[in-house]
């Protein structure tokens, strides 16, 4: 017992009092992209650079949300945040800025141009479950990285109970689903038969590229391209996977009725 | 025909035989120690025919086999249950029979081979007949897909007396993303990343054996630091899931210290990986011709120092673990497997290591002439959960001396990190790669067609081999016994089912 106890004091008290307190990210973690004013002419390096097609090249023609009319539309609901992009533009007009921040309430706040804009706020209010959140978690496809870095949450660098949120054993007692994967066509009936078991009222969080877009999995006949598709999803959590700060800041999100911050 | 085993062979030099020769071989094979790394369907004149290959441990050469396409041939499996997988999966994917099967049903439910069936009529995981014991008191117990944890999706099916288990049979295939076909006529840039996420816990695993494959099929050596950056990775990789493991099975017989200390020191590993890439899972680090990421001095020097603290946590957090009797009672003598069966069923990884078979591709089949250090294939006798978490303690004293002497030479050196491929390989030409993840050897196999495209390709997560290991571990244990079982295992759903 001594010898456990011991060892309990070397192992030190090691939970962040977060958000007060902000996490130190690895300097090559690359968080939140930003897009800045370039001329690109005809280059389209990044588009070409981008694996999973996350970046659109704009014109006046084909406007993109926000009305930016020039430079790169990037889909973080489609990215890897692989950097490819980034290290393909020969101006330096994408830059990763180490921001864990990802999160929206709408599918098409996801795509940053380079102009900002207002988030868009949820569309009802997360304020029931300010005290409380439970919530299902449902690996539909996905390859155990997203499923982890939700699973780690529990750990006590984290913590997630503090806020009154857990991962609970069942639909039946869960507020709502987190939905991981791009919803293999093996598990589309045991994703749709779980939302079916959570009482209302109920949010999905969709967590991950494939999740939200089907990321590497896009237009496959197995797969499919986004939860979208199929269930209404209230908060989108980006990455492949989103680093575990990443995570929990989108279930906090998802538990408010503004949003105000700006993407 | 025989290959070494980090060379390429022209296809048109693997002669044909009749389906018999090549189960009469391959049984030879077998029988002699062989252990089969792959049998699959090789595509070709509107059908498939088999290719198999086996290796023996100790030898660089692969034995190589082929038969013409095919409809229907003698299972091996009677006779050789380690095909048992194979033999489903070609008769799922190409729809050859292998007559004889003693268990014949799709692995993943995909819909094409056997499952050619009208549209609508195609039948999901699970959803065909399990394999059932009668009797007035014989219960059944059925789990999942969607599982009470974080955790991915599977079936199991168990046939219970009282608390004790008669039999389980688990089915996959819930997964399924269709990869493999998605190389077919590559390789593409994205596919480095994809195959990142064939099973996200083993990124870098994944990423080294497709990596492995496409240079040994090009004949392209890559750079000395590129190698001892991928097998930084890899035993980055190794010690933040075996760290991970013994928490969960500490946390499984309710000794919470460890499993909440090693939850902690499982993250540290995973961000010393996103101090290297910018990725917990390792995402970007290794690609074809060689890794994408460098280290310089002050890194190294902040990894190693880290790398020594994270060393000192979970070294005293499993010796704490083992120290308690109650633990050490619950892992002893429960989900065990002989040697014997082992061998039969081919494992790999932890789980053949704790049934006493030696069995390591760093050892086997090594990806470099980097010298191994002190590490040894570390080898329990038990073949139960105490000697499944054994192995993993033992093999974290072994990774962190490995990645220290790598951080140690990356850190006195510098040089190229990556030999780029030709855009175009060389056609008909066929590879194997292994590489020994933390769960056990991964096994890529490719074949190119005559304009240098991916013409076929498979892979064998060592999950595929190991989810009859845990059905056969929990046999006559309690049903309650079954997720201690299962950590012990942590086998990888979408690594099977690709
Ligand atoms: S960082 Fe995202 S947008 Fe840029 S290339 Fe990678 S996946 Fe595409
Ligand atoms: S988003 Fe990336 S990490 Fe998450 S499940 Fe998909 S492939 Fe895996």
């Amino acid at each position: 017992m001594l010898h456990i106890i011991r060892e309990r004091l070397h192992q030190k008290y090691r939970t962040l009092d977060y958000p007060r307190v902000q996490p130190g990210l690895p300097a090559r973690y690359p968080g939140r992209p930003e897009i800045l004013a370039v001329h690109c002419g005809d280059c389209r390096a990044c588009a070409d650079a981008c694996p999973t097609g996350a970046i659109r090249l704009l014109s006046p023609d084909a406007p993109g949300p926000g009305g930016a009319d020039s430079g790169p539309a990037l889909d973080m609901g489609r990215c890897l945040f692989c950097g490819a992009c980034a290290r393909a533009c020969p101006q330096g007009g994408i830059r990763f800025t180490g921001d864990h921040h990802l999160a929206t309430f709408c599918r098409e706040d996801l795509i940053l141009t380079r102009v900002p804009r207002p988030l868009t706020p949820p569309r009802r209010s997360g304020r029931l479950f300010a005290r409380s959140l439970k919530l299902r978690q449902v690996s539909a496809g996905g390859c155990n990285a997203c499923e982890a870095d939700i699973n780690v949450l529990g750990t006590l660098v984290y913590d997630l109970g503090k806020f009154g949120i857990d991962m609970v054993a069942s639909p039946r007692h869960a507020d709502g689903l987190a939905v991981t994967g791009p919803v293999s066509r093996n598990m589309r009936e045991g994703l749709l038969a779980t939302f079916g078991a959570t009482p209302q009222p109920r949010l999905v969080v969709a967590v991950g590229s494939c999740a939200i877009s089907g990321g590497l999995f896009r237009d496959n006949a197995e797969c499919s391209n986004g939860l979208e598709e199929l269930l209404p999803v209230d908060v989108f959590v980006p990455g492949c996977p989103p680093h575990p700060w990443s995570i929990l800041d989108g279930l906090l999100r998802a538990r408010t009725d503004t949003a105000d911050w700006t993407v | 025909m025989v290959l070494d085993y980090e060379q390429s062979v022209a296809l048109a030099d693997v002669p044909v035989m009749s389906a018999e020769e090549l189960r009469q071989e391959v049984l030879e094979q077998v029988r002699d120690g062989g252990r089969l790394l792959a049998l699959f369907g090789l595509p070709g004149n509107g059908g498939a025919g088999l290719c198999a290959i086996v290796a023996h441990s100790g030898d660089r050469f692969l034995r190589a086999m082929r038969t013409a396409p095919l409809t229907q041939y003698a299972s091996l499996t009677p006779d050789c249950p380690q095909a048992h997988l194979f033999e489903r999966e070609l008769w799922e994917q190409w729809n050859i029979l292998p007559e004889g099967h003693p268990w014949l049903k799709p692995v993943r439910f995909v819909p094409h081979g056997c499952l050619t069936a009208t549209p609508g009529e195609r039948p999901g995981p699970a959803q065909l007949t399990h394999y059932r014991v009668d009797g007035e008191e014989v219960h059944e117990v059925a789990v999942g897909p969607v599982h009470a944890g974080v955790i991915e999706p599977g079936h199991f099916r168990f046939q219970c007396y009282g608390e004790n288990v008669m039999h389980l049979e688990i089915s996959l295939g819930f997964q399924h993303r269709d990869v493999e076909r998605r190389l077919l006529g590559g390789p593409h840039p994205a596919h480095a990343r994809l195959m990142e996420c064939v099973a996200g816990d083993t990124s870098i695993g994944h990423a080294t054996a497709f990596a492995t494959l496409l240079e040994r099929l090009a004949g392209v050596t890559i750079p000395e630091r590129a190698n001892r950056l991928r097998r930084l990775g890899l035993e980055l990789e190794r010690l933040a899931n075996h760290t991970g493991d013994l928490g969960a099975i500490a946390g499984d017989t309710g000794f919470l210290p460890t499993s909440a200390w090693n939850g902690r020191i499982r993250g540290d590993f995973l961000n010393l990986t996103a101090e290297v890439c910018g990725n917990r899972f390792g995402r970007n680090w290794v690609c074809p011709g060689g890794v994408s990421v460098d280290v310089d001095a002050e890194l190294c020097a902040r990894l190693l120092d880290r790398l020594r603290h994270c060393w000192r946590d979970v070294r005293e957090a499993v010796k704490v673990m083992f120290a308690s009797a109650s633990v050490m009672d619950r892992l002893e003598e429960t989900g065990e497997i002989s040697a014997d069966t082992a061998r039969t069923l081919g494992l790999v990884g932890v789980a053949a290591r704790a049934c006493g078979l030696a069995r390591d591709a760093r050892f086997d089949a090594p990806l470099s002439c980097l010298p191994l250090c002190e590490t040894q294939i570390r080898v329990e006798k038990g073949g139960d959960v105490l000697s499944r978490a054994r192995v993993r303690s033992r093999e974290l004293a072994d990774s962190v001396d490995l990645a220290c002497t790598d951080i140690q030479a990356l850190s006195h050196s510098e040089g190229a990190i990556c030999q780029p491929l030709p855009d175009r390989l060389p056609a008909g030409r066929l590879a194997v790669a292994q590489v020994e993840g933390w769960r056990g050897e991964i096994c890529h196999v490719g074949l190119t067609d005559a304009q240098g495209r991916l013409a076929c390709y498979k892979m064998y997560d060592p999950s595929f081999h190991n989810w009859a290991g845990l059905e056969a571990a929990l046999r006559g244990q309690q049903i309650s016994d079954f997720p201690l079982c299962n950590k012990s295992f942590n086998l990888s759903y979408c690594g099977h089912d690709l």
